[in-house]
Protein backbone atom coordinates (compact mmCIF):
# COMPACT_ATOMS: atom_id res chain seq x y z
CA UNK A 1 0.00 0.00 0.00
CA UNK A 2 2.91 2.48 0.89
CA UNK A 3 6.57 2.22 -0.14
CA UNK A 4 9.12 4.24 0.27
CA UNK A 5 12.13 4.10 -1.81
CA UNK A 6 15.29 5.84 -0.91
CA UNK A 7 13.42 9.23 0.25
CA UNK A 8 15.56 11.89 1.20
CA UNK A 9 14.24 14.81 2.70
CA UNK A 10 16.61 17.97 3.06
CA UNK A 11 15.24 21.56 5.04
CA UNK A 12 16.92 24.67 3.46
CA UNK A 13 17.43 27.47 5.95
CA UNK A 14 19.78 30.16 6.06
CA UNK A 15 21.89 28.46 9.24
CA UNK A 16 22.77 25.96 6.32
CA UNK A 17 20.46 22.45 5.58
CA UNK A 18 18.94 20.11 7.95
CA UNK A 19 18.39 16.72 6.41
CA UNK A 20 15.18 15.59 8.12
CA UNK A 21 14.62 12.37 6.03
CA UNK A 22 17.74 10.66 5.11
CA UNK A 23 17.04 7.61 2.74
CA UNK A 24 14.43 5.49 3.98
CA UNK A 25 13.23 2.96 2.30
CA UNK A 26 10.09 1.37 4.01
CA UNK A 27 6.53 -0.79 2.85
CA UNK A 28 4.14 -1.26 4.55
CA UNK A 29 1.08 -3.33 3.66
CA UNK A 30 -2.24 -3.30 3.23
CA UNK A 31 -4.56 -3.44 6.49
CA UNK A 32 -1.27 -3.11 8.05
CA UNK A 33 -0.85 -1.12 11.71
CA UNK A 34 2.96 0.71 11.40
CA UNK A 35 4.15 2.58 13.79
CA UNK A 36 7.09 5.05 13.53
CA UNK A 37 8.77 6.01 16.71
CA UNK A 38 11.44 8.37 17.48
CA UNK A 39 12.33 11.07 19.78
CA UNK A 40 11.49 14.61 18.68
CA UNK A 41 13.63 16.20 16.25
CA UNK A 42 14.42 12.50 14.70
CA UNK A 43 12.25 13.15 11.72
CA UNK A 44 9.18 11.35 11.88
CA UNK A 45 7.33 14.42 11.07
CA UNK A 46 8.83 15.19 8.31
CA UNK A 47 8.29 11.57 7.41
CA UNK A 48 4.51 11.44 7.88
CA UNK A 49 4.10 14.48 5.99
CA UNK A 50 5.67 12.44 2.84
CA UNK A 51 3.00 10.57 2.59
CA UNK A 52 0.01 12.93 1.97
CA UNK A 53 2.40 15.17 -0.18
CA UNK A 54 2.66 18.31 2.17
CA UNK A 55 6.32 18.03 2.64
CA UNK A 56 7.65 16.90 -0.82
CA UNK A 57 10.84 14.74 -1.06
CA UNK A 58 14.05 16.19 -2.00
CA UNK A 59 14.92 12.97 -4.02
CA UNK A 60 13.23 8.75 -3.63
CA UNK A 61 9.81 8.03 -4.56
CA UNK A 62 7.36 7.86 -2.21
CA UNK A 63 4.14 5.81 -3.27
CA UNK A 64 0.88 5.41 -1.48
CA UNK A 65 -1.85 3.68 -3.40
CA UNK A 66 0.18 3.35 -6.25
CA UNK A 67 0.30 7.57 -6.86
CA UNK A 68 3.84 8.90 -6.88
CA UNK A 69 2.96 11.57 -4.22
CA UNK A 70 5.95 13.18 -4.59
CA UNK A 71 5.50 13.94 -8.55
CA UNK A 72 1.53 14.76 -8.70
CA UNK A 73 0.37 17.89 -7.77
CA UNK A 74 -3.40 20.42 -8.60
CA UNK A 75 -6.34 18.36 -8.84
CA UNK A 76 -4.78 14.67 -9.07
CA UNK A 77 -2.51 15.50 -5.47
CA UNK A 78 -5.82 16.73 -3.43
CA UNK A 79 -8.08 13.64 -5.00
CA UNK A 80 -5.21 11.77 -4.08
CA UNK A 81 -5.22 13.23 -0.56
CA UNK A 82 -8.91 12.41 -0.21
CA UNK A 83 -7.91 8.87 0.40
CA UNK A 84 -5.77 9.76 3.08
CA UNK A 85 -7.25 10.60 6.10
CA UNK A 86 -5.23 11.74 8.79
CA UNK A 87 -5.36 12.88 12.52
CA UNK A 88 -3.45 15.33 14.65
CA UNK A 89 -1.67 15.78 18.23
CA UNK A 90 -3.85 18.85 18.79
CA UNK A 91 -6.94 17.53 16.81
CA UNK A 92 -6.79 20.39 14.71
CA UNK A 93 -11.04 21.00 14.68
CA UNK A 94 -12.52 23.84 13.13
CA UNK A 95 -14.11 25.81 16.22
CA UNK A 96 -16.38 27.64 14.63
CA UNK A 97 -18.04 24.05 13.33
CA UNK A 98 -20.03 21.71 15.29
CA UNK A 99 -19.19 18.02 15.44
CA UNK A 100 -21.71 17.55 13.13
CA UNK A 101 -20.12 20.30 11.08
CA UNK A 102 -16.53 19.12 11.15
CA UNK A 103 -17.15 15.56 10.09
CA UNK A 104 -18.43 17.18 7.15
CA UNK A 105 -16.16 19.39 6.48
CA UNK A 106 -14.41 17.24 4.23
CA UNK A 107 -17.12 15.41 2.32
CA UNK A 108 -18.21 19.30 1.23
CA UNK A 109 -14.36 19.79 0.03
CA UNK A 110 -15.01 16.26 -1.80
CA UNK A 111 -18.21 17.88 -3.22
CA UNK A 112 -20.84 15.40 -1.93
CA UNK A 113 -24.38 15.96 -2.11
CA UNK A 114 -26.02 17.56 1.01
CA UNK A 115 -28.44 14.60 1.84
CA UNK A 116 -25.04 12.23 1.55
CA UNK A 117 -23.46 13.92 3.88
CA UNK A 118 -25.65 13.75 6.27
CA UNK A 119 -26.16 9.99 6.39
CA UNK A 120 -22.55 9.70 6.12
CA UNK A 121 -22.39 11.86 9.06
CA UNK A 122 -24.85 10.15 11.26
CA UNK A 123 -22.52 6.82 10.60
CA UNK A 124 -19.40 7.89 11.55
CA UNK A 125 -20.98 9.65 14.71
CA UNK A 126 -21.97 6.14 15.67
CA UNK A 127 -18.52 4.55 14.42
CA UNK A 128 -16.90 6.34 17.07
CA UNK A 129 -19.18 6.72 19.81
CA UNK A 130 -20.13 10.41 19.69
CA UNK A 131 -23.68 10.04 19.24
CA UNK A 132 -25.68 13.35 21.57
CA UNK A 133 -22.40 15.46 21.31
CA UNK A 134 -23.36 16.20 17.40
CA UNK A 135 -24.38 20.13 17.70
CA UNK A 136 -21.61 20.45 20.40
CA UNK A 137 -18.66 22.74 19.48
CA UNK A 138 -15.25 21.38 19.98
CA UNK A 139 -14.52 23.58 23.03
CA UNK A 140 -17.18 22.05 24.69
CA UNK A 141 -15.54 18.72 24.20
CA UNK A 142 -12.90 16.55 26.35
CA UNK A 143 -9.49 15.64 24.51
CA UNK A 144 -10.70 11.96 23.96
CA UNK A 145 -13.79 13.39 22.15
CA UNK A 146 -12.45 15.96 20.02
CA UNK A 147 -9.76 12.90 18.68
CA UNK A 148 -13.11 11.10 17.94
CA UNK A 149 -14.28 13.96 16.12
CA UNK A 150 -10.71 14.01 14.15
CA UNK A 151 -10.97 10.27 13.47
CA UNK A 152 -14.53 10.73 11.81
CA UNK A 153 -13.56 13.41 10.40
CA UNK A 154 -10.17 11.54 9.00
CA UNK A 155 -12.32 8.51 7.72
CA UNK A 156 -15.56 10.17 5.65
CA UNK A 157 -14.22 10.24 2.55
CA UNK A 158 -13.39 6.13 3.01
CA UNK A 159 -10.12 6.56 2.97
CA UNK A 160 -7.57 3.26 2.07
CA UNK A 161 -4.74 5.16 4.59
CA UNK A 162 -5.04 6.67 7.72
CA UNK A 163 -2.39 8.82 9.24
CA UNK A 164 -1.94 9.15 13.01
CA UNK A 165 0.51 12.09 14.05
CA UNK A 166 1.54 11.82 17.82
CA UNK A 167 -2.22 10.72 18.05
CA UNK A 168 -2.82 10.47 21.56
CA UNK A 169 0.17 12.60 22.84
CA UNK A 170 -1.91 14.98 24.24
CA UNK A 171 -4.17 12.65 25.91
CA UNK A 172 -4.29 11.11 29.45
CA UNK A 173 -3.39 7.40 30.07
CA UNK A 174 -7.01 6.47 30.11
CA UNK A 175 -8.19 8.12 27.02
CA UNK A 176 -5.23 7.49 25.00
CA UNK A 177 -6.37 3.66 25.37
CA UNK A 178 -10.14 3.91 24.59
CA UNK A 179 -8.66 6.14 21.54
CA UNK A 180 -6.00 2.97 20.47
CA UNK A 181 -9.38 0.76 20.98
CA UNK A 182 -11.16 2.47 18.47
CA UNK A 183 -8.00 2.55 15.84
CA UNK A 184 -7.44 -1.31 16.09
CA UNK A 185 -11.60 -1.12 15.80
CA UNK A 186 -11.35 0.77 12.60
CA UNK A 187 -8.35 -1.12 11.50
CA UNK A 188 -10.23 -4.60 11.71
CA UNK A 189 -13.72 -3.16 10.56
CA UNK A 190 -12.78 -1.06 7.86
CA UNK A 191 -9.56 -3.00 6.89
CA UNK A 192 -8.09 0.20 7.10
CA UNK A 193 -4.00 0.73 6.86
CA UNK A 194 -2.36 2.89 9.61
CA UNK A 195 0.66 4.82 9.66
CA UNK A 196 1.27 6.40 12.91
CA UNK A 197 4.43 8.07 14.38
CA UNK A 198 4.52 8.59 18.54
CA UNK A 199 7.30 8.44 21.32
CA UNK A 200 5.73 6.29 23.56
CA UNK A 201 6.79 2.76 23.60
CA UNK A 202 3.34 1.85 24.71
CA UNK A 203 1.35 2.85 21.81
CA UNK A 204 3.41 0.75 19.75
CA UNK A 205 3.38 -2.18 21.91
CA UNK A 206 -0.99 -1.90 22.43
CA UNK A 207 -1.83 -1.30 18.94
CA UNK A 208 1.23 -1.76 15.88
CA UNK A 209 1.73 -4.72 13.87
CA UNK A 210 5.43 -3.63 12.93
CA UNK A 211 8.22 -0.93 14.22
CA UNK A 212 10.32 1.51 12.59
CA UNK A 213 13.16 3.23 15.02
CA UNK A 214 13.65 6.49 14.01
CA UNK A 215 16.69 8.43 14.95
CA UNK A 216 18.43 11.69 13.10
CA UNK A 217 16.60 11.08 10.00
CA UNK A 218 17.35 7.47 9.41
CA UNK A 219 15.45 3.90 10.19
CA UNK A 220 18.19 2.64 12.31
CA UNK A 221 15.84 -0.47 13.37
CA UNK A 222 12.49 -2.14 11.90
CA UNK A 223 10.37 -5.45 12.68
CA UNK A 224 7.70 -6.92 14.28
CA UNK A 225 6.45 -5.77 17.50
CA UNK A 226 7.11 -8.67 19.42
CA UNK A 227 10.61 -9.53 18.05
CA UNK A 228 11.73 -5.68 18.49
CA UNK A 229 10.60 -6.41 22.28
CA UNK A 230 12.23 -9.27 22.72
CA UNK A 231 15.67 -8.38 20.93
CA UNK A 232 16.01 -4.50 20.73
CA UNK A 233 19.43 -4.08 18.89
CA UNK A 234 20.27 -0.36 18.62
CA UNK A 235 20.90 1.38 22.13
CA UNK A 236 17.85 3.81 21.34
CA UNK A 237 15.56 0.57 20.86
CA UNK A 238 16.31 -0.48 23.84
CA UNK A 239 15.73 2.79 25.64
CA UNK A 240 12.03 2.26 23.93
CA UNK A 241 11.66 -0.60 25.36
CA UNK A 242 12.60 0.02 28.57
CA UNK A 243 9.78 2.45 28.89
CA UNK A 244 7.06 -0.29 28.87
CA UNK A 245 9.15 -2.77 30.59
CA UNK A 246 11.91 -1.10 32.96
CA UNK A 247 9.43 1.46 35.42
CA UNK A 248 11.91 3.28 37.64
CA UNK A 249 11.33 2.05 41.34
CA UNK A 250 12.88 -1.27 39.36
CA UNK A 251 16.09 0.18 39.04
CA UNK A 252 16.28 1.33 42.61
CA UNK A 253 15.18 -2.06 43.69
CA UNK A 254 18.05 -3.18 42.19
CA UNK A 255 20.76 -0.67 43.38
CA UNK A 256 19.51 -1.53 46.84
CA UNK A 257 19.68 -5.45 46.04
CA UNK A 258 23.29 -4.81 44.55
CA UNK A 259 24.07 -3.60 48.44
CA UNK A 260 22.03 -6.60 50.10
CA UNK A 261 23.38 -9.12 48.02
CA UNK A 262 26.83 -8.88 47.14
CA UNK A 263 26.85 -12.35 46.01
CA UNK A 264 24.43 -14.37 43.52
CA UNK A 265 23.43 -12.73 40.30
CA UNK A 266 20.91 -10.41 39.24
CA UNK A 267 19.16 -11.74 36.46
CA UNK A 268 16.48 -10.16 33.96
CA UNK A 269 14.32 -12.77 31.85
CA UNK A 270 12.27 -11.96 28.61
CA UNK A 271 9.43 -14.09 27.99
CA UNK A 272 7.35 -13.91 24.12
CA UNK A 273 4.55 -15.10 23.28
CA UNK A 274 3.85 -19.07 24.62
CA UNK A 275 6.89 -18.84 26.80
CA UNK A 276 5.52 -17.13 29.47
CA UNK A 277 3.11 -19.88 30.50
CA UNK A 278 5.53 -22.37 31.62
CA UNK A 279 6.45 -22.52 35.26
CA UNK A 280 9.97 -21.50 34.84
CA UNK A 281 10.81 -20.52 38.75
CA UNK A 282 9.80 -23.57 40.22
CA UNK A 283 11.81 -25.87 37.79
CA UNK A 284 14.31 -23.85 38.65
CA UNK A 285 14.51 -23.94 42.24
CA UNK A 286 13.39 -28.24 41.87
CA UNK A 287 16.67 -28.48 39.41
CA UNK A 288 19.05 -26.83 41.21
CA UNK A 289 20.21 -26.18 44.62
CA UNK A 290 19.07 -21.99 44.27
CA UNK A 291 17.30 -19.55 46.43
CA UNK A 292 15.40 -17.38 43.68
CA UNK A 293 14.21 -14.02 44.82
CA UNK A 294 11.61 -12.76 42.78
CA UNK A 295 12.03 -8.81 42.33
CA UNK A 296 9.59 -7.59 40.15
CA UNK A 297 7.68 -9.12 36.99
CA UNK A 298 5.08 -7.70 34.17
CA UNK A 299 3.81 -8.78 31.58
CA UNK A 300 2.61 -6.40 28.63
CA UNK A 301 -0.04 -8.09 26.00
CA UNK A 302 1.01 -6.64 22.59
CA UNK A 303 -1.06 -6.62 18.98
CA UNK A 304 0.25 -10.26 18.91
CA UNK A 305 0.99 -11.93 21.79
CA UNK A 306 2.12 -11.43 25.40
CA UNK A 307 5.32 -10.19 25.97
CA UNK A 308 6.83 -10.64 29.90
CA UNK A 309 9.73 -9.70 32.03
CA UNK A 310 11.42 -10.84 35.36
CA UNK A 311 13.80 -9.42 37.38
CA UNK A 312 14.92 -12.36 39.93
CA UNK A 313 18.22 -12.62 42.09
CA UNK A 314 19.90 -15.96 41.96
CA UNK A 315 21.93 -16.99 45.18
CA UNK A 316 24.08 -20.16 45.29
CA UNK A 317 27.11 -21.72 44.28
CA UNK A 318 28.74 -20.60 41.26
CA UNK A 319 28.48 -23.55 38.99
CA UNK A 320 25.01 -23.62 40.12
CA UNK A 321 23.76 -20.57 38.84
CA UNK A 322 25.60 -20.81 35.60
CA UNK A 323 24.28 -24.36 34.89
CA UNK A 324 20.73 -22.87 35.86
CA UNK A 325 21.46 -19.46 33.62
CA UNK A 326 22.44 -22.50 30.31
CA UNK A 327 19.33 -24.37 31.54
CA UNK A 328 16.56 -21.02 31.13
CA UNK A 329 18.81 -20.19 27.81
CA UNK A 330 17.10 -23.33 26.29
CA UNK A 331 13.83 -22.40 27.21
CA UNK A 332 12.65 -19.77 24.71
CA UNK A 333 13.66 -17.20 27.24
CA UNK A 334 15.87 -14.10 26.68
CA UNK A 335 18.21 -14.06 29.42
CA UNK A 336 20.15 -10.95 30.72
CA UNK A 337 22.58 -10.82 33.69
CA UNK A 338 22.39 -7.31 35.03
CA UNK A 339 26.26 -5.74 36.34
CA UNK A 340 26.26 -3.78 39.48
CA UNK A 341 26.63 -0.40 38.60
CA UNK B 1 -36.75 72.18 24.57
CA UNK B 2 -36.17 75.70 21.77
CA UNK B 3 -35.39 77.42 24.96
CA UNK B 4 -32.50 75.04 25.94
CA UNK B 5 -31.27 74.82 22.12
CA UNK B 6 -32.42 78.15 20.57
CA UNK B 7 -30.11 77.66 17.57
CA UNK B 8 -30.89 74.34 16.52
CA UNK B 9 -33.25 73.41 13.79
CA UNK B 10 -34.21 69.70 14.33
CA UNK B 11 -35.27 69.13 10.95
CA UNK B 12 -31.13 70.33 9.31
CA UNK B 13 -30.34 67.95 12.42
CA UNK B 14 -32.01 65.08 11.51
CA UNK B 15 -31.00 65.60 7.83
CA UNK B 16 -27.13 65.44 8.97
CA UNK B 17 -27.47 62.72 11.11
CA UNK B 18 -29.04 60.62 8.22
CA UNK B 19 -26.21 61.92 5.85
CA UNK B 20 -23.64 60.78 8.66
CA UNK B 21 -25.07 57.63 8.59
CA UNK B 22 -25.10 57.02 5.43
CA UNK B 23 -21.64 58.03 4.64
CA UNK B 24 -20.60 55.53 7.54
CA UNK B 25 -22.24 52.51 6.41
CA UNK B 26 -21.30 52.97 2.56
CA UNK B 27 -18.04 53.44 3.92
CA UNK B 28 -17.86 50.24 6.68
CA UNK B 29 -19.65 47.92 4.02
CA UNK B 30 -16.71 48.89 0.96
CA UNK B 31 -14.28 48.69 3.84
CA UNK B 32 -15.39 45.59 4.85
CA UNK B 33 -14.65 44.02 1.18
CA UNK B 34 -11.67 45.81 0.15
CA UNK B 35 -10.24 45.16 3.70
CA UNK B 36 -10.35 41.21 3.62
CA UNK B 37 -9.41 41.04 0.06
CA UNK B 38 -6.47 43.12 1.07
CA UNK B 39 -5.93 41.35 4.25
CA UNK B 40 -6.39 38.00 2.56
CA UNK B 41 -3.84 39.01 -0.16
CA UNK B 42 -1.28 40.31 2.45
CA UNK B 43 -1.61 37.09 4.67
CA UNK B 44 -1.73 34.53 1.80
CA UNK B 45 1.86 36.19 -0.06
CA UNK B 46 3.37 36.13 3.44
CA UNK B 47 6.30 33.84 4.38
CA UNK B 48 5.44 29.89 4.56
CA UNK B 49 1.62 30.18 3.07
CA UNK B 50 -0.31 29.64 -0.05
CA UNK B 51 0.88 32.14 -2.04
CA UNK B 52 4.23 32.95 -0.53
CA UNK B 53 5.51 35.87 -3.42
CA UNK B 54 7.79 38.48 -1.29
CA UNK B 55 7.40 40.73 -4.46
CA UNK B 56 3.83 41.06 -4.34
CA UNK B 57 4.02 41.09 -0.22
CA UNK B 58 6.24 44.24 -0.44
CA UNK B 59 4.17 45.98 -2.74
CA UNK B 60 0.78 45.27 -0.68
CA UNK B 61 2.41 45.96 2.60
CA UNK B 62 4.31 49.62 1.08
CA UNK B 63 0.45 50.56 -0.20
CA UNK B 64 -1.26 49.80 3.05
CA UNK B 65 1.47 51.77 4.94
CA UNK B 66 1.37 54.34 3.05
CA UNK B 67 -2.68 55.22 2.73
CA UNK B 68 -2.24 54.12 6.70
CA UNK B 69 0.12 57.07 7.07
CA UNK B 70 -1.08 59.84 6.11
CA UNK B 71 -3.74 61.85 7.83
CA UNK B 72 -7.17 61.57 6.98
CA UNK B 73 -7.69 65.96 6.22
CA UNK B 74 -4.45 65.82 4.48
CA UNK B 75 -5.97 62.48 2.38
CA UNK B 76 -8.91 64.38 1.36
CA UNK B 77 -7.43 66.95 0.26
CA UNK B 78 -4.93 64.80 -1.83
CA UNK B 79 -7.79 62.95 -3.25
CA UNK B 80 -9.78 65.72 -4.45
CA UNK B 81 -8.94 65.50 -8.73
CA UNK B 82 -9.76 61.59 -7.66
CA UNK B 83 -13.14 61.88 -6.33
CA UNK B 84 -13.62 64.71 -9.15
CA UNK B 85 -13.25 61.97 -11.72
CA UNK B 86 -15.16 59.11 -10.22
CA UNK B 87 -17.94 61.10 -8.42
CA UNK B 88 -18.13 64.22 -10.38
CA UNK B 89 -18.27 66.47 -7.63
CA UNK B 90 -15.93 67.21 -4.33
CA UNK B 91 -19.66 67.90 -2.66
CA UNK B 92 -21.74 66.30 -0.78
CA UNK B 93 -22.08 62.90 1.33
CA UNK B 94 -20.93 60.83 -1.81
CA UNK B 95 -17.91 62.63 -2.51
CA UNK B 96 -16.63 61.63 0.70
CA UNK B 97 -16.48 58.11 0.13
CA UNK B 98 -13.63 57.59 -1.88
CA UNK B 99 -11.62 59.43 0.85
CA UNK B 100 -13.28 57.46 3.53
CA UNK B 101 -12.79 54.15 1.95
CA UNK B 102 -9.17 54.74 1.04
CA UNK B 103 -8.27 55.86 4.55
CA UNK B 104 -10.00 53.34 6.33
CA UNK B 105 -9.32 49.92 4.08
CA UNK B 106 -5.68 49.74 4.52
CA UNK B 107 -6.16 50.19 8.30
CA UNK B 108 -8.36 47.38 8.23
CA UNK B 109 -6.50 45.31 6.14
CA UNK B 110 -3.90 45.35 8.73
CA UNK B 111 -6.56 44.41 11.36
CA UNK B 112 -7.09 41.52 8.94
CA UNK B 113 -4.23 40.19 8.58
CA UNK B 114 -3.32 39.78 12.32
CA UNK B 115 -6.57 37.94 12.74
CA UNK B 116 -6.00 35.21 9.83
CA UNK B 117 -2.39 35.11 12.03
CA UNK B 118 -4.03 34.26 14.88
CA UNK B 119 -5.64 31.13 12.92
CA UNK B 120 -3.91 27.91 14.32
CA UNK B 121 -1.53 26.82 11.57
CA UNK B 122 -2.93 22.95 12.33
CA UNK B 123 -6.02 23.77 10.99
CA UNK B 124 -4.88 24.94 7.88
CA UNK B 125 -2.67 21.56 7.36
CA UNK B 126 -5.84 19.91 8.32
CA UNK B 127 -7.59 20.95 5.23
CA UNK B 128 -4.80 21.05 3.22
CA UNK B 129 -4.69 16.97 4.07
CA UNK B 130 -8.21 17.20 3.25
CA UNK B 131 -7.62 18.16 -0.37
CA UNK B 132 -8.91 21.77 0.02
CA UNK B 133 -8.30 24.18 -2.23
CA UNK B 134 -7.41 27.23 -2.01
CA UNK B 135 -10.84 28.83 -2.24
CA UNK B 136 -11.89 26.38 0.04
CA UNK B 137 -9.44 26.95 2.30
CA UNK B 138 -10.46 30.97 2.64
CA UNK B 139 -13.70 30.64 2.56
CA UNK B 140 -14.19 27.39 4.49
CA UNK B 141 -11.37 28.07 6.93
CA UNK B 142 -9.70 31.48 6.74
CA UNK B 143 -12.76 33.63 7.31
CA UNK B 144 -14.85 31.63 9.38
CA UNK B 145 -12.22 30.78 11.93
CA UNK B 146 -11.32 34.63 12.02
CA UNK B 147 -14.82 35.84 11.97
CA UNK B 148 -15.04 37.20 15.48
CA UNK B 149 -11.59 38.88 14.88
CA UNK B 150 -12.83 40.78 11.90
CA UNK B 151 -16.13 41.96 13.08
CA UNK B 152 -14.20 43.50 16.11
CA UNK B 153 -11.88 44.82 13.49
CA UNK B 154 -14.83 46.22 11.29
CA UNK B 155 -16.32 47.66 14.83
CA UNK B 156 -13.31 49.88 15.85
CA UNK B 157 -13.06 50.42 12.02
CA UNK B 158 -16.21 51.80 11.68
CA UNK B 159 -16.10 54.24 15.03
CA UNK B 160 -13.10 55.02 13.27
CA UNK B 161 -14.56 56.16 9.88
CA UNK B 162 -17.51 57.89 12.00
CA UNK B 163 -15.03 59.81 13.31
CA UNK B 164 -13.74 60.70 9.92
CA UNK B 165 -17.15 61.67 8.13
CA UNK B 166 -16.97 64.54 10.69
CA UNK B 167 -13.23 65.48 9.03
CA UNK B 168 -14.83 64.97 5.93
CA UNK B 169 -17.91 67.39 6.90
CA UNK B 170 -15.56 70.15 7.32
CA UNK B 171 -14.50 70.62 4.01
CA UNK B 172 -17.72 70.18 2.19
CA UNK B 173 -19.16 66.62 2.35
CA UNK B 174 -22.67 67.38 4.92
CA UNK B 175 -23.04 65.01 7.88
CA UNK B 176 -23.19 65.91 11.57
CA UNK B 177 -19.74 67.19 11.12
CA UNK B 178 -20.16 69.49 8.49
CA UNK B 179 -23.39 71.02 10.55
CA UNK B 180 -21.10 71.30 14.26
CA UNK B 181 -18.39 73.18 12.27
CA UNK B 182 -20.57 75.55 10.43
CA UNK B 183 -23.63 76.32 12.39
CA UNK B 184 -21.87 75.76 15.64
CA UNK B 185 -18.22 76.99 15.64
CA UNK B 186 -18.95 79.65 12.58
CA UNK B 187 -22.10 80.74 13.71
CA UNK B 188 -20.52 80.71 17.24
CA UNK B 189 -24.23 78.53 18.13
CA UNK B 190 -22.67 76.47 20.75
CA UNK B 191 -25.97 74.16 21.60
CA UNK B 192 -25.86 72.91 17.93
CA UNK B 193 -22.28 71.86 17.95
CA UNK B 194 -23.36 70.07 21.54
CA UNK B 195 -26.47 68.32 20.02
CA UNK B 196 -24.51 67.17 17.05
CA UNK B 197 -21.18 66.02 19.30
CA UNK B 198 -24.27 64.06 21.43
CA UNK B 199 -25.72 62.58 18.30
CA UNK B 200 -21.97 61.31 17.00
CA UNK B 201 -21.75 60.02 20.37
CA UNK B 202 -25.16 57.73 20.04
CA UNK B 203 -23.89 56.66 16.87
CA UNK B 204 -21.09 54.92 17.95
CA UNK B 205 -22.22 53.79 21.31
CA UNK B 206 -24.83 51.91 19.24
CA UNK B 207 -21.98 50.53 16.59
CA UNK B 208 -20.08 49.67 19.66
CA UNK B 209 -23.21 47.71 21.47
CA UNK B 210 -24.27 45.88 17.57
CA UNK B 211 -20.11 44.76 17.25
CA UNK B 212 -19.98 43.46 21.12
CA UNK B 213 -23.33 41.45 20.72
CA UNK B 214 -22.59 39.81 17.72
CA UNK B 215 -18.90 39.11 18.46
CA UNK B 216 -20.21 37.02 21.19
CA UNK B 217 -23.10 35.48 19.15
CA UNK B 218 -20.64 33.87 16.53
CA UNK B 219 -17.71 33.41 19.30
CA UNK B 220 -17.73 29.28 20.47
CA UNK B 221 -14.16 29.24 21.22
Amino acid sequence: MITLSNVTKIYKAASGSVTAVDHVNLHVAEGEIFGIIGYSGAGKSSLLRLLNGLEKPTSGEVIVDGKDMGKISGSELRQARQQIGMIFQHFNLLWSRTVRENIAFPLEIAGVPKEERQKRVDELIRLVGLEGREEAYPSQLSGGQKQRVGIARALANRPKVLLCDEATSALDPQTTDSILDLLVDINQRLGLTIVLITHEMHVIRKICDRVAVMENGKIVEMGEVLQVFRKPEQPITKRFVKQVTEPEETKEAMAHLFDQYPNGKLVQLTFVGDSTEQPLITQLIRQFDLTVNILQGKISQTHHGAYGVLFVHLAGANDAIERALAFMRQQQVEVEVMASE
Amino acid sequence: MNSLFPNVQWETIWAATSETLYMTGMAVVATFIVGIVLGLLLFLTSKGNIWENKLANTIISSVVNIFRSIPFIILIILLIPFTKVIVGTILGADAALPALIIGAAPFYARMVEIALREIDKGVMEAAKAMGATTAQIIWKVLIPESLPALISGITVTAIALVGYTAMAGVVGAGGLGNLAYLEGFQRNHNDVTFVATVLILVIVFIIQFIGDFVTSKIDKR
